[in-house]
Order: C-alpha cells, then structure tokens, then sequence
C-alpha cells in the first residue's frame, strides 16, 4: 500500500462512524521502489491530498528496528507541518512528496479507525478494507 | 500516441496470471488479455486517458486491466477487488512483472460512494460483472460508482442486450456515453454448468465522457 492510497482510505462506511479518517497507520514491514518522477503529476494530486495526513504519515515509525533508522532519514525530514504556499514552485519538495507518496510500499501493517479502534490489517502490501455485515 | 505497439501490449499481458478458481456468485470471468489490451491502447491512442493518468480499476480481479494501464504509462494504478484470492493473485502478477507504480485495496467496490477517493481518479476502467446471475443490475451499480470516482473518463463493457437503458442511466447520471465497439467476448468453460466448451457473448465497450467541458 503506498501512502497515496492511504491517504483516501477512510473507516466510514462502518455503520456509526461520522469521518473515519485519518486512519492510524502502523508500518511493520515495508519496501521502497523507485518511480518516474512526475512533478505536475504531484502538484495535480496535491490539492486532493490532506495535508495533516501526508505529514501524519511522514512521522510513522515502523515498528521493526532494522528499518527504523533509515525510515526516519528519508521521511520525517524537511516534509513540513503545514502545507507551504507555491509548492508547485519547490521542486525539491515535490521529489520528496514523489517519494513519500509513491515509492513506500507498506508491505504488512494495519490501519486502526480513530473513532471504534476497528482494525484493518495490511498483509502483503494489500490493506483489507472489508467489514462484516454487522459492521455496515 | 501509446508508448506500446497494440500487439506487444497484448504479448505483455499474456503472462499475467488469471483466477486459479473463479467463483461462480462474483462472475469472476477474466478479461482475456487481446480485449484487455485493445480496450486500453484505444483509451490512450484515441483519448490520451491513461499515459501521466490517476487510473483506477474498480472490481480489478487478478489485474489485467490495471496492469494493460500501467503498461500503457499510467502514473498510477489503483485496483479495488473484493476477493482475496484475486487480490492475491493480482499482487502475485504486479511483483512477478515488476509493475512499481500499481496499488491495490481490499474493498467493497460498492462502499466507495461517498468516500474520499471521490472525483479522485483522471480515469475509472472496469469489467463489471454483467449482472446475469444472482446479482442483477450489478453492472450497473458499478458504473453508478465508477462516474462519481472519476474525473474525466470511465471505460466498461455491459451487455449488448442493455445498451438502451445503460444509455439513458447513464444520461440521468450526467455522463455522455458512447459506444467504442462492439466485441465477441469469449467466456470459456470455466464453470460446470457451461454445456459447451467456449461460448460468445455479445458485449459493448463503452467510454463515458464526464470531463466539465463540453
């Protein structure tokens, strides 16, 4: 699951449950893989994007040591708590966005709904959003 | 312009792994790769609605047509499928063809109404299920979701049989649809109760214009 698709992911068709989001991410695996940079890509997605998530993401520590070094290297920094003005204007930032937004595949982890504590596990890069038909 | 010839897409996507058991209550009919791949280089030949595009795949199976997108330049690719075995299988295909710009969630394509991913997508493709088993009009509700995820464009094959009225819905929900072609979809026997080996049948591919201008 890329932070991308995080970033849309919500808890809201559970039946109670007003705005679902954002949904508390945990990472216990994940892989970085290069994509094409794209900078008006990026800039277009922006706007659609919530910020306090993006950076919300960008403070998440994967639970395995082995990768929390270098984790914390490439994502808390220089990603800003709140969202600068002219970024279309800010390359460097737009890269790091790329990089965050589509080059961590979180590969097993869960998503846990802010308002019920429903879980939703990430097993092999796929995060089940399915719930049971008491849930709805 | 696509970046890939029509017939080297289509070589591509004869190695993507399709459904190991499909499951008869999910229609899960694979998109043969040679559909996959002319449905696909038409979106971007004649449309440019996929090279540098957000794509979305609503009920994407194993993937084919979310692999055919991100073969064809895709920025990015996101997958929704129901099935677990098929969301495996569609991982299975991504990793195998090193495929880095392709995502895939686990969910009820009928729950994303009303969610965020919303008007999200430049560009919405699908092979719905018809709807001819124990689901009727589930084609059609998937193509209700689908115009409210995209943007811009959304691409799905319905049966010939409901063109007519997938018409004057599809007007109602404010999109202008038109038929690209006309295709024999092949369905083999992949199910007991087909009494003959392969059968035909007759199926639209549309492209539904929903972009503000006119």
């Amino acid at each position: 699951m890329k932070l991308s698709t995080y970033n849309f992911l919500t808890s809201m068709a559970i039946k109670g449950v007003k705005v679902g989001f954002p949904l508390k991410l945990t990472i216990n695996k994940k892989e970085v893989v290069e994509t094409e940079f794209n900078p008006t890509f990026v800039e277009r997605l922006l706007p659609k994007l919530d910020w306090s998530a993006i950076y919300g993401a960008a403070q998440v520590n994967p639970s395995d040591m082995r990768q929390k070094m270098s984790f914390q290297a490439e994502l808390t920094e220089d990603i800003p708590a709140v969202q600068p003005e002219n970024i279309g204007e800010n390359e460097a930032l737009l890269q790091k966005l790329h990089h965050l937004l589509f080059e961590i595949d979180v590969l097993e982890g869960q998503l846990e709904c802010p308002e019920t504590g429903r879980v939703f596990p990430i097993t092999d890069g796929i995060p089940n959003m399915l719930l049971n038909e008491d849930e709805v | 312009m696509a970046r890939l010839k029509l017939k080297k897409l289509e070589e591509y996507l004869q190695s993507v792994d399709g459904f190991e058991q499909p499951k008869i209550l999910l229609e899960q009919y694979p998109t043969p790769p040679h559909i996959a791949a002319c449905m696909v280089h038409h979106m971007q030949a004649q449309h440019e609605d996929i090279e540098g595009k957000l794509v979305g795949d609503l009920g994407c199976g194993c993937g084919m047509l979310s692999i055919a997108a991100t073969l064809l330049g895709a920025q990015l690719t996101v997958g929704f499928e129901l099935d677990g075995d098929a969301v495996d299988t569609f991982r299975g295909n991504v990793v195998d063809m090193e495929l880095p710009n392709v995502d895939c969630v686990r969910a009820d394509v009928l729950q994303l109404s009303g969610s965020k991913w919303e008007k999200i997508f430049d560009t919405v493709v699908m092979n719905p299920p018809f709807g001819t088993k124990h689901n009727a009009g589930m084609d059609m509700r998937f193509l209700e979701v689908a115009l409210r995820l995209a943007n811009r464009a959304v691409y799905s094959l319905h049966k010939t049989s409901t063109r007519a009225y997938i018409q004057k819905k599809s007007q109602e929900w404010g999109a202008r649809g038109s038929v690209v072609a006309e295709l024999r979809y092949n369905i083999e026997a992949s199910y007991k109760f087909h009494k003959h080996k392969s059968k035909d049948i007759e199926v639209d591919f549309w492209r539904f214009d929903i972009s503000k201008d006119k």
